[in-house]
């Protein structure tokens, strides 16, 4: 967002005016709480918040011109919070409840939502994390790695599927010229933890404590308090993340199996793609793992955003 | 009114929101349910559970959409990025009218995802016209704007909010979703008379009405969608049914979401008050 206007136009006469005055108002509403929860008392520029306030937002005999406006920044926050906090029970997990209020509140300040939805609000979290290092640390290998899984999901969750290739066009074109594409729902990840396992644990967990309560909201309540799960050691783990009857799945993946799924997903043809697996995998194995991969409809014709993604 | 342009000219009745909590009840039980408003932003996704959930409702159930991200107000470009979206959901549902808020909330491409209100000017009210009109062009299908719960007032206002209404509704030749619960909110929060505001909007232009709880605290009310419909809001709406006529009536209840039948019988309690305005017409 561009920088507000110095003063909120005395009138909106005109589509530049409503532009100034939305961006003055958007800045206040979008600015982070104080640590209690209220707006800030000073303006960007140092001026009384207050001043500031009144000179756009009338006043009631209830409530002042800041008090109103705080309304809208409070809403703000916690709005994003509990969406943010509904996307990454993973990474709240892993980093305490402390420091994953921290980071949030730097992501949601530093990366504003760009979308019209809130779904989306966690696509740039791994990058922000590995860009500040300082907020995770001492895990923010750990914390990147469960960040970019937990966005996985959501692809996988409501992503894009392409018509499946039929097996007859796998049959009849030369390996040597056909190129697949891999579902635009499935995620390819090389990790350095072994999160897929840590990410049902977390579920598991979380499940148990939500059945064990019979009280209305206790389970929001526990997940305010959740604590650590047991933190994954490093193991170099290969998963896909993925859907199956519109069900999210993982699928461990043999670290050759891959680097053959990956040769794909960068566009290369089936010859050059099977010879990633390497020379010791011997034919049958690959014929056995396109056997499950086409059952469980991976593979799609190559279109503009049908490209699979490894990370 | 009961079928006008702005609701594609049908005489839909109560419906209730689609809810994640009831789908499995719904899917199960198959409730008789006149109609399910959708928010549309839930099923602009490409693939998934989403679509193959709303597939399965719309073999048995119409449909219709109820949009939070178009931000009308917003002095920023429509998004045809987002309309292209939103039209393939439209051609989906097949939705006889669309609905979304008279409101901005994104400036400059970024996105506070709330439905903030407008400063009530006439220059405003232009711009905000122009975009139904041009949005409504893309999509082909009928627009109704509705007015939103505020807490907010500024200095910069012209009108009242009902004029700015008018004023929007005429300019782009649109229709009204009129929130009930929205006005009673925004009347406590800026101390006017409701029924100063049902009076005096263009009552043939209103497409589909919503109900709604609200939670009121020492100093301001709070739209939470939260509650069964108060008193006052039903009386409410009981004029406005006077006023515009039997219209399709939606009851939001989208926070502590009690069972299904719970919410669809709040809702039906609209029926006394269509049955009134009926025998009133008479």
């Amino acid at each position: 967002m561009k920088a507000p206007p110095k003063h909120a136009p005395k009138r909106i006469a005109s589509t530049a005016d409503l532009r100034k005055f939305q961006r003055l108002m958007a800045t206040a509403v979008m600015r982070p709480l104080t640590a209690q929860d209220g707006l800030q008392p000073r303006w960007i520029d140092g001026r009384s918040m207050e001043k500031v306030a009144a000179e756009f937002v009338k006043p009631n005999d209830r409530l002042s011109s800041f008090e109103r406006l705080q309304l809208y920044n409070r809403m703000y926050w916690f709005r994003l919070f509990d969406a943010i906090r509904d996307d990454c029970p993973g990474l709240i997990a892993a980093l305490g409840e402390r420091a994953f209020d921290r980071l949030a509140q730097a992501y949601i300040e530093k990366r504003p939502s760009r979308s019209f939805t809130l779904r989306d609000l966690c696509s740039r979290l791994e990058r922000f994390i590995v860009d500040n290092p300082r907020l995770t640390a001492p895990r923010t290998a750990l914390a990147a790695e469960v960040a970019r899984f937990e966005w996985a999901q959501t692809v996988a969750f409501d992503g894009e599927s392409r018509p499946v290739l039929p097996a007859e066009i796998l049959a009849r074109t030369q390996p040597s010229r056909l190129r697949l594409a891999i579902q635009p729902y499935v995620t390819l990840l090389d990790l350095k933890y072994p999160i897929d396992s840590y990410m049902i644990r977390v579920k598991r967990r979380d499940t148990l404590r939500s059945e064990a309560s019979n009280t209305p909201g206790a389970a929001s309540h526990a997940g305010r308090r959740r604590r650590r799960a047991a933190l994954p050691g490093r193991a170099r783990t290969f998963v896909a993340v993925h859907r199956l009857d519109n069900r999210l799945f993982y699928k461990r993946l043999d670290p050759a199996a891959f680097r053959v799924l990956s040769a794909l997903s960068r566009g290369a043809t089936l010859t050059v793609a099977v010879a990633a697996a390497g020379p010791r995998v011997i034919p049958a194995r690959v014929r056995q793992w396109f056997k499950v991969w086409m059952a469980l409809g991976w593979f799609c014709e190559r279109g503009n955003k049908a490209r699979g993604r490894a990370s | 009114m009961p079928a006008n342009r702005f609701n594609g000219q049908t005489e839909y009745g109560v419906g209730i929101g689609l809810r994640v909590p009831h789908y499995s009840h719904i899917l199960s039980k198959k409730p008789t349910v006149d109609w399910f408003e959708i928010i549309s932003e839930n099923f602009m996704v490409e693939g998934g559970r989403p679509l193959e959930l709303l597939d399965t409702i719309l073999e048995q159930y119409r449909v219709v959409q109820h949009g939070v991200s178009m931000y009308f107000g917003s002095a920023d470009k429509p998004d045809r990025a987002h309309l292209r979206r939103l039209k393939n959901l439209v051609k989906r549902t097949n939705t006889p009218w669309l609905s979304d808020h008279l409101c901005w909330g994104s400036v400059d491409g970024s996105y506070t995802h709330d439905l903030l209100p407008m400063p009530y000017t006439f220059a405003a009210a232009r711009r905000t016209a122009q975009k139904i009109r041009q949005i409504r062009d893309f999509l082909e299908v009928p627009i109704c704007v509705e007015n939103v719960s505020s807490y907010a007032e500024f200095h910069a206002s012209e009108m009242t909010e009902w004029e700015f209404l008018t004023e929007v509704v005429e300019i782009a030749d649109c229709g009204i979703l009129l929130d009930v619960n929205n006005i009673y909110v925004s009347s406590k929060n800026h101390d006017f008379n409701p029924y100063d505001y049902v009076n005096n909007i263009p009552h043939q232009r209103v497409g589909q009405m919503h109900i709604a709880g609200h939670t009121k605290f020492e100093k301001y009310i709070l739209d939470t969608h939260d509650h069964p419909v108060l008193d006052p809001v039903w009386k409410l709406y009981a004029h406005a049914t006077r006023l515009c006529g039997v219209t399709a009536t939606l009851l939001e209840w989208d926070d502590k979401i009690p069972s299904f039948d719970e919410v669809h019988n709040e809702a039906l309690k609209a029926n006394e008050f269509i049955d009134g305005a009926k025998k009133a017409a008479m």
